[in-house]
């Protein structure tokens, strides 16, 4: 059976609908937009930074394979398994294993997009794993069972009273608890426990740096480190687009992180992992799942480049407006609509859609990623593979024979103008009904520019002439 | 007005929907070129420029309309539309026909109506207009981050703006500061019907934001945007009027 495209524009329909949430998201995530451009006002470089950056990320995928193999074994003169994984069955299957052999019942992780790509937690726990997220917000929305929303704020789609809701049927807390510190402070309770007692620890990893063979984890809440760091197995789970070349480089990414993400200078953690502790074992996955194909991708491999902060979504209106789940997708707003279609063409085949194109993205991207002109890219694409639906290609097709043909259009707008004391004709296509749901339409006007035109200046020149 | 020696012979392009909906803005344009002094003409067989096409992905579909734009306007020093959206499309993305010598010079010598003001004639002044109003700028995506009219909040960059340049010299007008001035109003070309829902509630919050910030009028070089926004306007009741920058530049009062 065919896949079907996700129904953004009705699953955002939904989340308008809802106004106290809707309004909530657009402000929170604008308001982050606000203190990322604060932060940016205070470095006179910043541009500088982002070309920088952009530099960097390019130079290191343009060589992917010989840094790739550096870190490896700058990695394993440290003292860390280095495993390489081509998708998310062989992530998995290789996380599985490691897991096994040091008989593992619980795994404590930090926030990992890459892992919510391989679908781990869904292929750990039948196999009698329990996976407990740390982040506050990626446990919110595991204990919902829901896909993160946001890459870096991952239930912000969702208000003081629906954590409430779910942690009162989770720890059994107040239902009507409307304090966000007493949430907070709920949930600190029910994970120190598990976190103590993990047999093992996952993270992701922001940056990996080839020349030292080590990784370099951000947070804010420290539940990162402490899944690294208590107990005695740590699997670090990467993308192999995260990496870069020298130490120095982190000077350039760690100053355009957190200002684009959160509007702050800094994460408050920013941890470099360059080894195993005494006495226990520490592993990387380098997971592939799709990367390199991309990196082939002429119009779209410097998606690549992203270093998820998120920055596009706090700035799409889109997104805001529609919120990170509408996008039926591990990646969501405009980054995800650029790099979902790479995972499945027919499946997200309505995201590049899902955008005005306005460019805001691309504009605050700190690795200066072409986002919007990627996602017009996409649309060419998806139409040549026949991934649009039907009536639009057609009507696009009709369109485009008639603007080739002026004397056909002409009639055509001219049935519009004899039509507009009423309604424009071709308003009344089925396709375009939409447009009155929540607008009035243009209204009516005696006559076409064309015609004052030809009456106002053409009639005239010819009156002059004889004349 | 403008530097004495600056005439040139300009073919004017009018949007589909500014011809069917909004024919004052043409007009205006029209009336406000000829005072200045430029010989204008209006191809009368002109369409569309192929953009609803080719934003839609469909860019095969956007050659004939391509392929009669080149035909209708290559004869001319310069091609002026009051629209920034067709002209980001002429300038930035028109290639669903091989790139003639003919082609590039379209290409080339395309301009949206501001930056034609402001950069080619570089008017100094409009003394027959006048607009006691307060007016609340929109500038559309298309101007702001493609043709670059004015300085974006993305990019943290010294404020510049040709519209506002322009309006500036309009005997009693003042300006209105919506809370997010560079946010995209949500009309997006097919994704006004597309995506219904979210274009809508970007219109309603657009037009919300500049009528609290005392705008009696939302003043744009796009009329597409300000189509959107007029039927957003109305349908939720938000009490603000529409008018074309030319309209302004031209001596229109209300």
């Amino acid at each position: 059976m065919k896949v079907k495209p996700v129904n953004h524009a009705l699953a955002a329909e939904k989340f308008i609908e809802d106004v106290a949430h809707e309004t909530f998201h657009d402000e929170r995530l604008w308001d982050l937009r606000q203190k990322r451009d604060e932060q940016m006002h205070i470095l006179p470089e910043w541009q500088e930074l982002r070309t920088r950056a952009s530099q960097i990320k390019e130079h290191t995928l343009a060589n992917l394979p010989e840094y790739l193999e550096q870190f490896e074994a700058n990695a394993k003169k440290n003292g860390i398994h280095v495993h390489w994984a081509a998708d998310g069955a062989e992530h998995n299957r290789i996380v599985g294993e490691i897991l096994e052999k040091h008989g593992v019942k619980s795994l404590i992780k930090s926030k990992s997009m890459v892992t919510e790509e391989c679908q781990m937690r869904e292929y750990l726990e039948p196999r009698g794993i329990t996976v407990t997220e740390t982040d506050l917000g990626e446990r919110i929305q595991q204990l919902d069972n829901q896909m993160p929303s946001h890459i870096v704020v991952p239930a912000v789609h969702k208000l003081i009273p629906d954590v409430a809701k779910i942690f009162a049927e989770h720890y059994h807390t107040d239902p009507n608890d409307n304090s966000a510190q007493s949430l907070a402070w709920q949930q600190r309770l029910a994970a120190r426990p598990v976190i103590l007692s993990g047999d093992a620890g996952m993270t992701g990893g922001n940056f990996v740096v080839a020349e030292t063979g080590s990784f370099v984890v951000c947070t804010n809440e420290g539940n990162a480190d402490l899944s690294a760091t208590v107990p005695k197995l740590h699997i670090a789970t990467i993308g192999i687009e995260r990496l870069v070349p020298r130490m120095a480089d982190m000077g350039v990414f760690i100053r355009l992180l957190s200002r684009s993400a959160l509007g702050s200078p800094i994460t408050q953690y920013t941890t470099h992992f360059r080894g195993p502790q005494k006495g226990s074992e520490m592993h990387v996955v380098l997971v592939d799942n799709g990367r390199s194909h991309r990196l082939g991708m002429q119009d779209f491999w410097t998606s690549l480049k992203c270093i998820r902060c998120g920055a596009c979504m706090n700035t799409c209106p889109v997104y805001r407006r529609s919120g990170g789940l509408s996008y039926g997708a591990v990646y969501s707003g405009p980054i995800g609509a650029i790099i979902d279609p790479t995972f499945n063409e027919r499946k997200y085949s309505t995201l590049p859609f899902a955008s005005t194109m306005n460019g805001s993205c691309t504009n605050v991207c700190p690795v200066k990623i072409n986002i919007h002109e990627q996602l017009y890219k996409w649309r060419r694409v998806l139409a040549e593979h026949h991934e649009l639906p039907f009536v639009k290609r057609e009507i696009m097709h009709m369109a485009g024979k008639l603007m080739g043909q002026p004397k056909l259009y002409r009639a055509a707008i001219n049935g519009t103008e004899v039509a507009l004391s009423t309604m424009p004709r071709f308003v009344l296509y089925n396709w375009l009904n939409p447009w009155g749901k929540h607008r009035e339409l243009p209204h009516p006007v005696k006559t076409t520019f064309n015609s004052w035109y030809k009456k106002n200046r053409l009639n005239k020149q010819k009156e002059g002439e004889k004349a | 007005m403008q530097k004495p020696g600056v005439r040139m012979k300009i073919g004017l392009f009018i949007p589909c929907y500014i011809d069917a909906f909004y024919p004052n803005a043409g007009i205006a344009t029209l009336e406000l070129l000829e005072k200045l002094g430029q010989d204008v003409e209006y191809p009368t067989e002109q369409t569309c420029c192929g953009q609803p096409m080719a934003n839609s992905g469909c860019n095969r579909d956007a050659a004939s309309a391509e392929a009669l734009f080149v035909k209708l306007f290559a004869k001319y020093d310069a091609i002026v539309m009051p629209s920034g959206s067709c002209t980001h499309h002429v300038r930035d993305n028109f290639d669903a026909i091989p790139q003639t010598d003919e082609v590039r010079h379209v290409r080339e010598n395309t301009f949206e109506l501001v930056e034609f003001l402001h950069d080619v004639l570089k008017v100094d002044n409009f003394p027959w207009a006048e607009f006691p109003h307060k007016v609340g700028l929109h500038n559309s995506c298309g101007t702001l981050r493609a043709l670059r009219t004015a300085s974006m909040s993305e990019l943290g960059e010294p404020f510049f703006s040709k519209p506002m340049d322009l309006l500036s010299k309009v005997k009693g007008i003042s300006f209105a500061h919506p809370k997010r001035p560079d946010e995209c109003c949500g009309f997006g070309g097919t994704f006004s019907v597309t995506e219904e829902a979210v274009s809508a509630k970007m219109g309603v919050d657009k037009v919300t934001d500049h009528h609290k910030a005392g705008a009696e009028y939302i003043v744009s070089a796009d009329t597409s945007c300000m189509m959107h926004q007029q039927g957003c306007a109305e349908r939720a009741g938000v009490p603000i009027r529409f008018i074309h920058i030319a309209e302004i530049l031209n001596g229109a009062r209300e």
